[in-house]
């Protein structure tokens, strides 16, 4: 994704909001064609701002964004809606028109495109088959549920064959099983169409199903960014520890040690199993008081609690957990309540407010 | 002249001559009206919506302005409007009383109430939805047609029917200085000459349309509502 041939292009972007309020603070990001890219960050953070400047909403104070070659900054009037039409957008409140059926809904952006008629109809019901709604062509948005309105949206915002597909919180008001549906979609979509994503969310589990590279930002700045195994592995990274949480442990003796082990790309130990192994090879009583164990892009990835018997036996854990290429530090009970606690201010939900 | 002792109800000579003209009167009055202030009334909303803070074209200026305007118009009684503009209306339809005079001054009456209505429908369309088609890359023009006016269609229906019925009302009151139609023959004979079977006539024929027209609004704007 370092190539020069970045879909999306964004050099050190401001954004200053009258009475000084510097929303973003000098972006800079690129994003290769083919990837689903994850922007995450707590609210406030600049999200929706820069998701607007993305989409030539807002004017930028400087800086510049290309997105597949065009520059969105400074294209006004009949360039900018040109410009826009290389982006298809899905919104968290989808945004579907209530007077218009699916299938008219989706011809739109064709509608706006000026394509042809009969052009139009081929085109729409290719895909109402892609988002897997060939049946409610003929249905208004308020005769389908929250999943299928959002398929039709990503319909839509897939009709004028963008080369990027921008999202913001796309499945923020859906419930668990429609999330994964429509992120599904989405990726099946990208293998498919080949197109470049943008997923702009606060849900680490949406980052976790189907980003291939996260950006984390905060106080208007990228302040972590890469792929996502590598953003996970980044022990310093606040985002490692929310893409792989630890789920909350209660029955902690105050002053209780605990080691801490972050499975991630090593060599020596692909996944859980061949952490255990290593354990009982080099007879290390360990018990495990809480666990993680997600499989990224194919990959085993995981966090865990060790409790070791006493001091002794916490080095020794150590000691063998290093040796196998292992990130593993000692904590506290103290230091995971407070993380805990930090961690559940982070989760609740959020409306992207502008 | 025929007094109120004579033969009642249908028997009755003024109910006998007048009364179907009076209902075509109120009839054609409404429909003239109800077509200009349509005419005019839903462009001036569609402009005080696009130039005001939250339109597609905020110019402030000219929004206060335009509203100061329509909430003037607005403020005068209608009563006092109908004769104050009798110069006006001689000018547009050549005379001052008969139906065709009185669908001048409730036209000019009902055009800024008509006109907030529809500003307010289309305030109502989720600003949501205006950016999603403003990112398929549509003008304002397209986006005034196919999103603002089409999604407040149905508000619009709604304050549309709200402003015929105020208008049927209104022909009453136009009937009070010669304006024609059922308000006149109910005053003239039902109030001034005692012809209580005449009022009794006018009120229920008044209501009749007012519930077909509420009626009729209802019905389509039930229709044109996918929500």
């Amino acid at each position: 994704m370092e190539s020069a041939s970045s879909v999306i292009e964004l050099q050190d972007v401001r954004k200053v909001y009258p009475g000084n309020v510097t929303a973003l603070d000098g972006v800079s990001l690129r994003i290769g064609p083919g990837s689903i890219h994850g922007i995450v960050g707590r609210s406030g953070a600049g999200k929706s701002t820069l998701i607007r400047c993305l989409t030539g909403l807002e004017d930028l104070s400087s800086g510049s964004i290309r997105i597949d070659g065009r520059s969105m900054d400074r294209a006004t009037g009949a360039e900018l809606m040109k410009a826009r039409r290389a982006i298809g957008m899905v919104f968290q409140h989808v945004n579907l028109l209530d007077s218009r059926t699916a299938a008219r809904n989706i011809a739109h952006p064709l509608e706006i495109a000026g394509v042809p008629r009969a052009k139009r109809r081929a085109r729409v019901s290719e895909l109402l088959e892609l988002v897997g709604l060939a049946d409610r062509a003929d249905n208004y948005p308020a005769q389908l549920s929250g999943g299928q309105k959002q398929r039709v949206g990503i319909a839509r915002a897939l009709a004028a064959e963008p080369r990027v597909l921008l999202c913001d919180e796309p499945t923020s008001a859906l419930d668990s099983t429609t999330t994964r549906q429509i992120l599904q979609l989405i990726r099946s979509l990208r293998d498919r169409l080949g197109i470049t994503v943008i997923i702009i969310t606060h849900e680490m589990s949406v980052v976790r199903e189907i980003c291939d590279s996260v950006s984390l930002l905060e106080n208007g700045r990228v302040s972590r960014t890469g792929r996502l195994l590598e953003v996970i592995s980044d022990t310093t990274s606040p985002l490692s520890k929310e893409l792989i949480s630890l789920p909350p442990t209660s029955a902690l003796k105050p002053g209780q040690q605990l080691v801490e082990v972050l499975l991630t790309e090593s060599e020596h130990v692909q996944n859980i199993g061949d952490l255990f192994s290593l354990l009982a090879e080099q007879a290390v009583p360990a018990r495990v008081e809480a666990g993680s164990i997600e499989t990224i892009q194919g990959k085993q990835v995981g966090r865990l609690h060790l409790r070791p018997e006493d001091m002794q036996s916490a080095q020794r854990t150590l000691q063998v957990l290093h040796s196998a290429g292992l990130h593993a530090e000692l904590t506290t009970a103290e230091q995971v309540a407070a993380e805990e606690a930090a961690a559940e201010e982070a989760e609740a939900p959020r409306e992207g407010g502008r | 002249m025929p007094s109120a002792t004579d033969e009642l109800w249908f028997d009755n000579p003024v109910i006998e001559r007048f009364l179907v003209d009076a209902i075509l009167e109120t009839i054609y009055m409404t429909s003239a009206t109800g077509f200009f202030t349509a005419l005019f009334g839903l462009p001036l909303g569609i402009l005080l919506f696009n130039l005001g803070p939250k339109g597609l074209y905020p110019v402030q200026l000219f929004y206060r302005v335009l509203s100061v305007a329509v909430d003037f118009a607005r403020a005068v009684p209608f009563i006092i409007l109908m004769i104050w503009i009798i110069p006006f209306t001689r000018l547009v339809v050549g005379a001052a009383i008969g139906w065709e005079a009185a669908v001048v001054p409730l036209t000019i009456g009902a055009i800024p109430f008509f006109a907030r209505m529809v500003e307010n429908s289309l305030r109502e369309v989720s600003w949501g939805k205006v950016e999603a088609v403003q990112m398929m890359g549509a003008s304002k023009l397209h986006i005034t047609w196919n999103v603002l006016l089409r999604e407040g269609l149905p508000g619009i229906v709604g304050g549309f029917t709200i402003t015929v019925v105020t208008l049927i009302s209104f022909t009453a009151m136009a009937g009070a200085v010669g304006g024609g139609g059922l308000g006149q023959l109910a005053i003239n004979y039902g109030y001034h000459r005692y012809m209580g079977d005449v009022m009794l006539i006018c009120v229920i024929l008044l209501v009749v349309i007012v519930t077909a027209v509420q009626y009729t609004g209802n019905y389509v704007a039930r229709r044109i509502d996918h929500r």
